[in-house]
């Protein structure tokens, strides 16, 4: 029986690495005796993986990982096993059993949401109502958007404005925040701070990491109407 | 939620800052309004070592244990957020509440190897309490210090308000009682420093002053008020059944070196071996009894999800009830996801089949400690493992499939001849040749692969060695290199490696091993020429060091090179140990004359641990 995973991350939970936080959820579903299934051989490995890495210092509202188990909780009882051996920071949101057709997590990815913001003691270049103008007149009224993609052995051009889904700004509580949403997944796979660094490269404005608060919303795949809906769709509630 | 001391751009720009956000499953948080005393509780080095530290969840179980303390951890910020903090004068903070170090009541810092006593001057430093203990007033924490290397604290002793000589578990509930009923009737630090000296246990090095005679020796070392103990006690724990130990051990996020469970089997040893302080500072040997031990396996696995467990003890084969503790982990762990790493058991019929369990052939290894190549320095030593054993054990894991063997041993030990350097790789040669020979060769994995390490002994402080001499690192390395020349001139060299230590860093640590009270201007030289996480091989400078000696007229030679005389007063001679200076003396004439001194099993040898009553000394006796 497969099971899908949905979890969120966020305060100081956002310095731990992809890696160590696979690790962190292979001791918490032992502590929650979740019945996962193993490999085998002499050192077993718990049949496990994430749905698309994220980076150090960004903080989500949708992570996702599958696991194998032998029997399961319900829903419910295994979301309260679970939470009840979290730290600060890690929350668990849901938990469902995947249809029998459906594919590993990892696989299907094909677009995420953010939200970037800037951090307190750090200014907008511009108000609210600018950047909206800006955003449209640079982004959104152009046919593409070509950026020169650095690798460690090539340069390549690259067109943006395809594998962008959305690109907008708000004011909320007098502070500044970005909503873009990327096409994510092993073939086009955009980070979102590169959209927002390429529109400052071409405003010719510096852009300082430091400044902006990422913030992964949720994770899509395409259904079988080739609708893009979030990756926990793919499961049913264990009753 | 706690906010953390360091910004988002620091915590960014630094490797591994899971190192300093804390937060971890099974740490504890306190209300600090609800607080009488503030404990941080340091280990010298980075956080993966650290955290790696038995000694350290022990006590932060126990103070937390308290309603009125709030014990909480501190390690060394690496070098790349420590020039950080200089430059922004960002003070050090205890993990778990993420504030400043200095408002804490006790600073307690655990010394478990000599390379890491420039770190101590990190950690006062970054947390901007005056380096040197006659400079704090009352508003700095109380710095204590703890762990094997206070069995000689004197060349630290400058930095310390007090150290805690022996195990931890038994004088800290006294010690905050004091402090508490002192601060309430507002005492000055010195006042408090003065009873606490009265503590069994408790050495307070501003309380005793030290005299020395004409050849740099000590000729005496007295306190200076007359209500304050000529010797300090260890303090250890007689039931360690009943002992307090964390069944809610934390879990860090990043991978630690001891990245698993691990459970205390036994304190002590009762092997003898003449070059082992732990095997002496730890006596007697006193088990936990495999019950406890079984229930807590279980609640720890439990509490922590850990996928391993592992046995702690200085000699696990000598633990009477290993087989009933074994077979239970194996039955009830063992292909359920649960690893048992299983610590250098001897290696016999029955730990073979154990490993055979629990283990991929092909991929583990044979670990042997002769520490000597040769019967007759073995004798020296006292390690009772003999070649017919190690040839014995080796044949019976050939015969099951094994083709790797590990081999450890010390260079430099008392009386060493070349011919006992020569017999090391001799050794390792038998070995191999016994695999060629037992092996068909249609059934061989390969070659065998025998991996020689060896050490440079360094002598240590409450051990029968501690009149030893130690050598020039050129003549160390002419040791090792007789060890490798002989390994490369025979028949299976190409079954062989060889690694051996570097040779400097052991002669510090020889010079800081037995040093006294004039050293620690050394220590803070170093530091404050930039010299510190000396046990990384990255940031050790010798060069540094010798410049500190020179600088500070600390003589290598008198601290380590030479052999001292019988009638010696030691610095650390005012600890009682429990094992006596006449019982080490008798020890060190039984070696030099090559006799091996039977283990505690076999016969009392009244070293004067019996004491305690307890332990070995009483078990099975009428």
């Amino acid at each position: 029986m497969r099971i899908r995973i949905k979890f969120r991350k966020y305060g100081a939970m956002k310095f731990i690495g992809h890696l160590d936080m696979m690790r962190y959820f292979q001791k918490a579903v032992r502590r929650a005796e979740i019945d996962i299934c193993y490999s085998e051989g002499f050192s077993p490995h718990q049949i496990m993986s994430f749905a698309a890495p994220l980076g150090v210092g960004i903080t989500s509202d949708g992570e996702y990982l599958d696991i194998e188990v032998n029997s399961t909780y319900s829903t419910k009882e295994a979301l309260e096993r679970l939470n009840a051996t979290m730290v600060e920071g890690v929350e668990v949101l849901d938990y469902v059993e995947l249809f029998e057709n459906a594919k590993k997590a990892m696989s299907i990815v094909a677009s995420a949401s953010y939200t970037l913001s800037y951090k307190r003691g750090f200014e907008s270049p511009f108000p609210v109502d600018e950047w909206k103008k800006v955003i449209k007149e640079k982004f959104k009224d152009q046919r593409s958007f070509i950026i020169i993609k650095k690798t460690k052995k090539s340069e390549k051009e690259m067109d943006l404005k395809p594998l962008v889904e959305q690109f907008d700004v708000y004011e909320k509580d007098g502070q500044i925040s970005f909503d873009i949403k990327v096409t994510t997944g092993s073939t086009n796979n955009v980070k979102p701070e590169l959209v927002l660094q390429s529109i400052y490269k071409e405003l010719n404005l510096e852009y300082d990491t430091d400044a902006i608060q990422i913030h992964r919303k949720e994770v899509f795949a395409f259904n079988d109407k080739e609708e893009l809906v979030p990756l926990i769709a793919f499961g049913r509630e264990i009753l | 939620m706690t906010k953390l001391a360091l910004s988002d751009s620091i915590l960014m720009k630094v490797e591994k800052p899971a190192r300093y956000i804390g937060n971890e499953l099974n740490s504890v948080k306190k209300d600090k309004n609800k607080i009488d005393v503030r404990f941080a509780m340091a280990f010298p080095d980075v956080y993966e070592i650290g955290m790696s530290h038995l000694g350290i969840q022990i006590l932060y179980d126990m103070f937390n244990k308290r309603e009125d303390t709030w014990c909480e951890r501190v390690y060394s910020p690496w070098p790349d957020l420590h020039k950080i903090m200089k430059e922004q004068n960002i003070p050090l903070f205890a993990l778990e509440s993420q504030e400043p170090v200095k408002g804490f009541d006790f600073l307690g810092i655990t010394l478990q190897y000599e390379m890491c006593y420039t770190n101590i001057l990190q950690l006062l430093d970054l947390s901007q309490i005056p380096l040197l203990a006659k400079d704090r007033n009352n508003d700095d924490p109380i710095v204590i210090g703890g762990g094997p290397c206070t069995y000689n604290p004197e060349p630290i002793a400058d930095f310390f308000d007090m150290f805690y000589i022996g195990e931890g578990e038994i004088m800290y509930d006294s010690l905050i009682e004091l402090y508490k009923s002192m601060r309430k009737d507002n005492k000055s630090r010195e006042e408090f420093l003065h009873e606490a000296s009265k503590i069994e246990g408790i050495y307070v090095p501003s309380m005793y002053e030290v005299f020395y005679k004409q050849d740099g020796t000590i000729d005496e070392m007295k306190p200076i008020y007359e209500d304050v103990p000529k010797t300090v006690k260890k303090q250890i724990v007689m039931d360690m059944t009943e002992s307090v130990y964390p069944e809610k051990p934390i879990v860090p996020f990043i991978k630690v070196t001891q990245d698993r469970v691990v459970l205390e089997i036994q304190r002590g040893c009762i092997r003898g071996c003449r070059f082992c302080q732990a095997g002496m500072i730890y006596r007697p040997n006193r088990e936990k009894n495999v019950e406890r031990l079984k229930d807590l396996a279980e609640k720890m696995l439990k509490s922590t999800g850990h996928e391993e467990i592992s046995l702690s003890s200085l000699s696990s084969s000598d633990y009477t009830q290993l087989d009933e503790l074994i077979s239970f982990l194996i039955e009830n762990y063992n292909g359920k996801g649960v690893n048992i790493s299983l610590p250098s058991l001897r290696i016999d019929a029955f730990s073979l089949d154990i490993m055979s369990k629990v283990q991929d052939i092909k991929k583990s290894s044979l670990t042997f400690a002769p520490e000597a190549g040769s019967q007759r320095l073995r004798d020296v030593i006292n390690k009772g493992l003999t070649k017919e054993v190690i040839l014995d054990g080796a044949h019976q894991a050939f015969l099951g499939g094994w083709n790797k063997v590990k081999l450890y041993f010390m260079l430099g030990l008392p009386t060493e001849t070349e011919e006992d350097m020569k017999a090391i790789p001799e050794l390792a040669n038998e070995i191999a040749a016994l695999y060629y020979d037992t092996v068909p060769k249609q059934e061989r994995n390969g070659k065998c692969q025998i991996t020689i390490s060896t050490s440079f002994f360094v002598p240590k402080p409450f051990t029968p060695f501690q009149w030893a001499g130690m050598f020039e690192p050129g003549e160390y390395l002419r040791r090792a290199k007789i060890v490798n020349d002989t390994v490369k001139a025979q028949l299976n060299h190409k079954s062989i490696r060889y690694n051996w230590h570097q040779a400097d860093v052991t002669l510090l640590e020889g010079v800081l091993a037995r040093g006294d009270r004039r050293l620690s201007k050394a220590i803070l030289y170093v530091y404050e020429k930039g010299g510190f996480f000396d046990a990384w091989g990255e940031f050790f400078n010798f060069d540094l060091w010798l410049e500190a000696f020179e600088k500070c007229q600390i003589s290598i030679d008198f601290y380590a090179i030479r052999q001292r005389e019988e009638d010696e007063v030691f610095p650390w001679d005012f600890i009682d140990c429990g094992v006596t200076k006449e019982f080490m003396l008798r020890e060190w004439h039984t070696a030099l004359s090559e006799t091996v001194t039977p283990n505690c099993r076999m016969r009392c040898s009244g070293c004067g641990a019996r004491k305690y009553l307890g332990g070995v000394c009483y078990a099975n006796k009428n």
